[in-house]
């Protein structure tokens, strides 16, 4: 009789109440030792780029708006500004400042997010809970502004949809203060507390040469000390007129991220100022009537990091190619270089400490493995597709 | 025995302060811990029936037991846990809530008794064949290891400064509630670390390592459902009382013999819990590994040099020490 010991394998996931998304990362444990972590994603594929290419240019901010409800800002702006590439669309100064303010609203709320989030994965429910309390006073400003809490629908080809009232103006920066001291209170609260330093100092380190090696982007780069940001190295919207630094920390670990977002947060803030009070007048959008053949890219320093979007135009009104990369794209990979020889407990902070976001990174190829061929092709997925659709309408008819 | 003595042990056992009174504690315990902790966390926090209505939910839904699972191992666990929590809360209740009457029971039977628990989620998370309760049980092992040692130190200091004229041990509960050991900076110590082993006895922040929810998915328990799920509950729930109420009994002096007494008693616990909950809701979950040094390597020391000053202040004579 032949005994093979099967090593143990821990799921997390599909299904699990690590994170709120469908994730499967197979962890080979010894004891507490974690030995191995296969990942394995794409279990949300909504094939985004796929309707992008059925919806006119006009329409398709909407739906990438829809790829992260978080990164409900980036998506479309790295889109728009892809399509203002490829028609040389300059929009006015107004809009690129109100795309500012959106943009870095948009990162103080996600940064915060996490930290509630990352209180919750390591049990401390009431940083969880205060985190998100504090995270309200940004979500009503996003939506004093467009009217929405999330998915702001509010960029579009040539400018902005919605204006900022000039009448709110003083208000919102009154507003800000207590934001920022909020912030501060809680990145020093991080700072001091020697039980997060405890759980979370050391842990899951990503060194620079691995961050360098998987191509990681974001505050997950920028806390393995690789000083990596879109809004310094190629600046868009107003990030070059702005006083602001890159947040970089070199240790690489949990920590090291936390504090990158926390600080973060508070230069997000210091940017909204600035973009609020030099704010000029003007119209916030022009008219755009005709995209011509052409293909442009847009990038991003979404609050994850890097997102990229590549639009093809053959002069029609819709694209023809439209391919979007979300951060978590890249970051999640890492993993592998941060994960493995970690403690259980540890590489559950770590799986959370690059802010993944899993439906925004789904892509799906099935392929025979052994032969190196492509199963499915686009037309027989759509088909099936279409097929099954079918089934269910006959069912309930 | 006569039909009246039969009658009233059933009483004793199964309505006050037995199965019912022990559960309405518990229950009522199991509510003050969400609704204050909704309140530091600026919710609003469950009605006071919500602890019952979840156990009433759970006791009609459908219980799953694991094909591959020690199927009678799996089903008996909670039932002995339940039990075990039970005897513990019927003794220290009846103890403290009967004036002048002897108290039933030594420590040893207590901590005896406040082991079968943590043993029962042992067994029940052994017994579920899923790689999450293994680990899980390999840390609730690893948790009890931490703290036993702890608390029985803790226990040794209530003792010698308890130590009666005749050199006599005080073992029985009864000579434990006649003193408060508190007052004093030994067992003001052994006080505190006892507080931390509850702590850890209850599962709660920072010691819910063996249920975890963000790592193991609940660890011990993740394939209990229903009814079965629902005694567990009830468990931890008569233990959310029995364990602060052994501890005032240990350390606070119990509850008095006068209303005045009862109403301290009441409000002893009620600190107990509020201790509890405060730890709770300013930590985040440790390590096991870190756990275990915390017990071992910091309450260790601190309790032998706790040990030292109760033994020094007693052949010195200096109550306070």
């Amino acid at each position: 009789m032949k005994v093979t010991m099967q090593k143990p394998v821990l799921p997390v996931g599909p299904v699990h109440p690590l994170q709120e998304e469908m994730e499967y990362f197979q962890l080979t444990v010894d004891g507490e030792i974690v030995t191995d972590i296969d990942v394995r994603l794409s279990y949300n594929h909504r094939g985004i780029e796929q309707i992008s290419e059925t919806l006119q240019f006009d329409q398709v901010p909407f739906l990438v708006s829809r790829i992260c409800g978080i990164c409900s800002a980036s998506h479309p702006l790295a889109y728009v500004q892809a399509v203002e590439e490829l028609a040389q669309i300059t929009p006015p100064e107004r809009a690129l400042y109100v795309r500012t303010i959106i943009n870095e609203l948009e990162r103080i709320h996600s940064h915060i997010l996490w930290v509630g989030l990352a209180g919750h994965f390591i049990g401390y429910e009431t940083v969880f809970m205060w985190a998100w309390k504090y995270r309200e006073p940004v979500l009503d400003l996003l939506e004093a502004i467009t009217g929405n809490r999330n998915n702001y629908g509010n960029v579009k080809v040539g400018g902005c949809r919605e204006d900022i009232d000039p009448e709110l103006v003083p208000e919102m920066l009154k507003a800000l203060d207590p934001i920022a001291q909020k912030m501060e209170m809680l990145t020093k609260a991080v700072l001091d507390d020697p039980i997060l330093h405890a759980r979370l100092k050391g842990v899951g380190i990503l060194s620079k040469a691995d961050a360098i090696r998987y191509a990681v982007t974001g505050p997950t780069a920028r806390a393995s000390g690789v000083p990596i940001d879109v809004r310094r190295d190629d600046p868009y919207a107003m990030y070059g007129d702005l006083d602001w630094n890159v947040i970089t920390q070199e240790e690489g670990d949990v920590f090291a991220k936390a504090v990158v977002r926390l600080l973060e947060t508070l230069e997000a803030v210091k940017i909204v100022r600035q973009a609020l009070q030099q704010l000029p007048g003007g119209p916030v959008a022009v008219e755009v009537r005709e995209i011509p053949p052409g293909q442009g890219v847009g990038h991003v320093e979404a609050p994850r990091g890097e997102t990229f979007h590549y639009v093809r135009s053959d002069g029609g009104n819709r694209p023809v190619r439209h391919k979007a990369r979300a951060p978590s794209y890249v970051n999640v990979p890492s993993f592998k270089a941060s994960c493995i020889g970690q403690k259980m407990s540890d590489v559950m902070i770590t799986l959370a400490a690059v802010d993944p976001c899993y439906s925004c990174t789904e892509r799906i190829a099935v392929v025979d493995a052994r032969h190196g061929k492509v199963l499915y092709t686009y037309e027989d997925l759509l088909r099936r597709s279409r097929e099954e659709t079918e089934r269910i309408r006959e069912r309930f008819v | 025995m006569t039909m009246n003595e039969i009658l009233h042990n059933l009483f004793v056992m199964l309505v006050f302060p037995g199965l019912l009174f022990s559960v309405a504690c518990g229950l009522l315990a199991v509510w003050i811990v969400r609704k204050v902790t909704a309140l530091i966390h600026h919710r609003i926090g469950p009605p006071p029936a919500q602890p019952l209505y979840d156990v009433l939910k759970l006791l009609g839904k459908e219980t799953l037991i694991p094909e591959a699972g020690q199927k009678v191992v799996f089903v008996l666990a909670p039932m002995l846990g339940f039990a075990g929590s039970l005897v513990l809360a019927t003794l220290l209740w009846r103890g403290n809530l009967r004036p002048g009457q002897p108290f039933l029971g030594d420590v040893i039977g207590a901590v005896y008794l406040m082991a079968i628990p943590s043993l029962a989620l042992i067994l029940g998370g052994s017994a579920s064949a899923s790689p999450h309760a293994a680990i899980g049980t390999s840390r609730e092992i690893k948790l009890v290891i931490s703290y036993e040692l702890a608390l029985v130190l803790a226990l040794i200091v209530a003792l010698i400064k308890g130590v009666g004229a005749g050199a006599t041990l005080p073992l029985s509960l009864g000579a434990m509630a006649a003193q408060t050991p508190v007052w004093s900076v030994s067992g003001m110590l052994a006080f505190l670390i006892s507080v931390l082993c509850v702590q850890a006895k209850l599962g709660l922040v920072p010691f819910d390592i063996a249920e975890a929810e963000t790592e193991i998915a609940g660890g011990v328990l993740i394939e209990y459902s229903g009814p079965l799920l629902a005694l567990w509950q009830l468990m931890q729930a008569v233990c959310l009382v029995a364990l602060p109420l052994f501890v005032v009994t240990v350390f606070l002096g119990g509850f008095g013999h006068t209303a005045a007494g009862m109403a301290g008693g009441v409000g002893k616990l009620v600190l107990v819990l509020v201790l509890l909950i405060l730890i709770k809701n300013t930590n985040p979950r440790v390590r096991i590994d870190q756990a275990m040094k915390f017990f071992w390597f910091l309450c260790g020391p601190v309790l032998l040099a706790a040990i030292a000053l109760a033994m020094i202040g007693r052949a010195r004579g200096i109550g306070w020490l």
